[in-house]
């Protein structure tokens, strides 16, 4: 055979990690990009050279130019709120479709996959409507709501529960414990690795979430950071890019740098939740 | 000790289905209000004019579906969806995989490359597209520093019509081949490296060996991601809200960015249902895709 063994090719190798470094240049220069203006004083937010001072004061300027605090603690309430009620429902729903037996449960479940395709994203419409009526338009629970009930969450639980041993739920069984005491206890710690990875996903979903938190917010007490930092930087001033950046980092910084600390467990969890 | 009756033993019937239905009840009412309800209360009301004050809602049949058919921004947003769709899906699916294959072997710099192709997929886009809009800003953003180096006359990029659809698929190209690469990058790892030893044995080169082995074990995981890139394509308009609007003259309109203006910025709720309508009928085609994929992966357990 005349072709070049695997793993004796050189040039090729050399050319593939050159390819792979370019790649991921190219992939950081918006991310470095923004870095660079945000860091430094106004006059070099498109001007580089590298003796140019940095600075922490488009931070700060940003920080206080608009009510970003409130909007952060808006955001920590709402992934808060929409991921405990996400893994109390589905928890729930994915034990009576692991292990029990009741009419309709095929359909049941075929419905609740129907969410899969039709996510709240896109019945903005209706379910404006719907919020309207509930008087609810306007409120952090308004922004949840709809996403409470994930079939993501109910599917990828259901396929952890099957896996759990018959043997261990009869166990508890026999020594007394109920349905939400043996679901506790057995299957919950069972799931752990599962419920994390979920977690990340979730909690990354919703803090970048927007266009819904856009149409059913309209004041401070209620948006989000992402609504907010859209109207920061679309309206209350002109076209400062060193304050932008700076507030768009900001907004960002809590999801990047835990993602930075936790990448493994990021990684795994996006990959996890995307297999199922 | 206290006597219960039911349980998992199934020694009597009715408990289980009781108990079954219990525990699937907060859900349900969830998925029913903000799922189920929606999608036929989106039906009911494109068959309805939109209420106006003094002017209650009245059964107008399909006129709300006429109009549309006779609206040229609906058909240039639908045209626009399709080319946004074909411009990132195959990009974004063949980067994620060249990205996989270039990580996954021996490389200098293997964690730093990893992180920076994935970091973008942890942004929210309302962000990315903030950074984006500065990238492209004319004469002043980064692209035109580049482009002006090199001699080039000054661009709107995203002002103009012929560019402002490509700036955007440019953008979620940026952010989704990360996300995609992950999933390429487990299934890479999951096949056995004796393949691979068997094959350089055989003396085989590396791009038959990818073309032969590889990419085919690898056709789960492109139509899963397949399946995803096309949802995305009709669910992610944030970035529209901050770069274009639209604009120019709907050269940048998507299908849900369109419901969203109608609905919201004219109010006009029927109409807005109709469009709606269209957009459920492109994801319920998805929805057959990823049903018949899903049906798969359990018969695999």
């Amino acid at each position: 055979m005349t072709r070049p063994r695997v793993g004796v090719d050189p040039p090729g190798r050399v050319l593939e990690t050159l390819a792979a470094w370019l790649l991921g240049i190219v992939w950081l220069l918006p991310l470095a990009y923004a870095v660079w203006t945000a860091f430094h004083p106004r006059e070099y937010s498109a001007h580089f050279v590298p003796t140019a001072p940095l600075t922490l004061a488009n931070f700060d300027d940003a920080w206080n130019a608009a009510p970003f605090a409130r909007y952060l603690i808006n955001t920590v309430v709402l992934v808060s709120i929409i991921l405990a009620a996400q893994l109390v429902l589905c928890t729930l729903a994915a034990y009576a479709f692991a292990r029990y037996e009741f009419v309709g449960r095929g359909t049941a479940f075929l419905l609740v996959l129907v969410q899969l395709m039709i996510m709240p994203d896109v019945l903005i419409v209706e379910n404006y409507r719907t919020m309207n009526r509930l008087g609810l338009v306007d409120t952090i629970v308004a922004i949840g709501l709809p996403y409470m009930a994930s079939a993501f969450g109910i599917f990828l639980l259901r396929q952890t529960f099957k896996t759990v041993p018959r043997e261990l739920d009869e166990a508890a069984r026999v020594e007394g414990a109920g349905a939400l005491e043996t679901l506790w206890r057995v299957y919950v710690p069972l799931a752990r690795p599962v419920y994390v990875a979920y977690a990340l996903v979730s909690v990354s979903y919703h803090w970048n979430n927007f266009l819904w938190p856009l149409i059913v917010t309209n004041s401070v007490a209620s948006r989000p950071l992402t609504v907010g930092l859209q109207v920061f930087s679309s309206t209350d001033q002109g076209i400062d890019w060193s304050l932008i950046t700076a507030a768009t980092l900001l907004t960002s910084a809590p999801l990047l740098v835990a993602f930075l600390l936790f990448q493994r467990q990021f990684v795994q969890s996006f990959m996890r939740a995307g297999i199922r | 000790m206290r006597t219960r009756t039911g349980g998992l033993g199934g020694d009597l019937g009715a408990p289980q289905h009781v108990v079954g239905w219990l525990l699937l009840l907060p859900a349900a009412v969830l998925l029913v209000t903000f799922t189920h309800y929606p999608a036929f209360g989106t039906l009911y009301h494109s068959l309805f004019s939109t209420p106006k004050t003094g002017r209650p809602a009245v059964w107008v049949g399909l006129d709300n579906y006429q109009a549309m058919a006779s609206d040229p921004v609906f058909w240039q947003s639908l045209r626009n969806n399709v080319v946004f769709a074909l411009g990132t899906i195959p990009t974004s699916i063949a980067l994620a995989l060249a990205m996989a294959l270039l990580v996954n072997g021996q490389l200098r710099g293997r964690a730093f490359l990893r992180l920076s192709y994935f970091t973008p997929t942890i942004l929210p886009m309302i962000a990315v597209a903030n950074i984006w809009l500065f990238f492209y800003t004319p004469g002043y953003g980064l692209l035109e520093q580049i482009t002006g180096r090199l001699g080039l006359p000054t661009h709107n990029w995203l002002g103009s019509r012929d560019t402002a659809l490509a700036c955007l698929i440019v953008v979620t190209i940026w952010k989704e081949a990360g996300f995609f690469m992950i999933f390429y990058l487990a299934a890479l790892q999951s096949i056995a490296p004796v393949l691979g030893e068997a094959a350089a044995i055989e003396g085989a080169g590396r791009w038959y060996f990818f073309r032969r082995v590889t990419f085919p074990l690898l056709m789960p995981t492109t139509l899963f991601v397949l399946v995803n890139a096309v949802i995305n394509s009709f669910r992610l308009v944030d970035h529209i809200v901050v770069m274009t609007r639209g604009g120019p003259d709907n050269a940048s309109q998507l299908l849900l960015y369109y419901i969203y203006d109608v609905g919201f910025k004219f109010w006009d709720t029927a109409y807005a249902a109709a469009l709606t309508m269209v957009l459920l009928a492109i994801l319920a085609v998805a929805a057959l895709g990823q049903f018949a994929l899903l049906e798969r992966r359990v018969h695999y357990r």
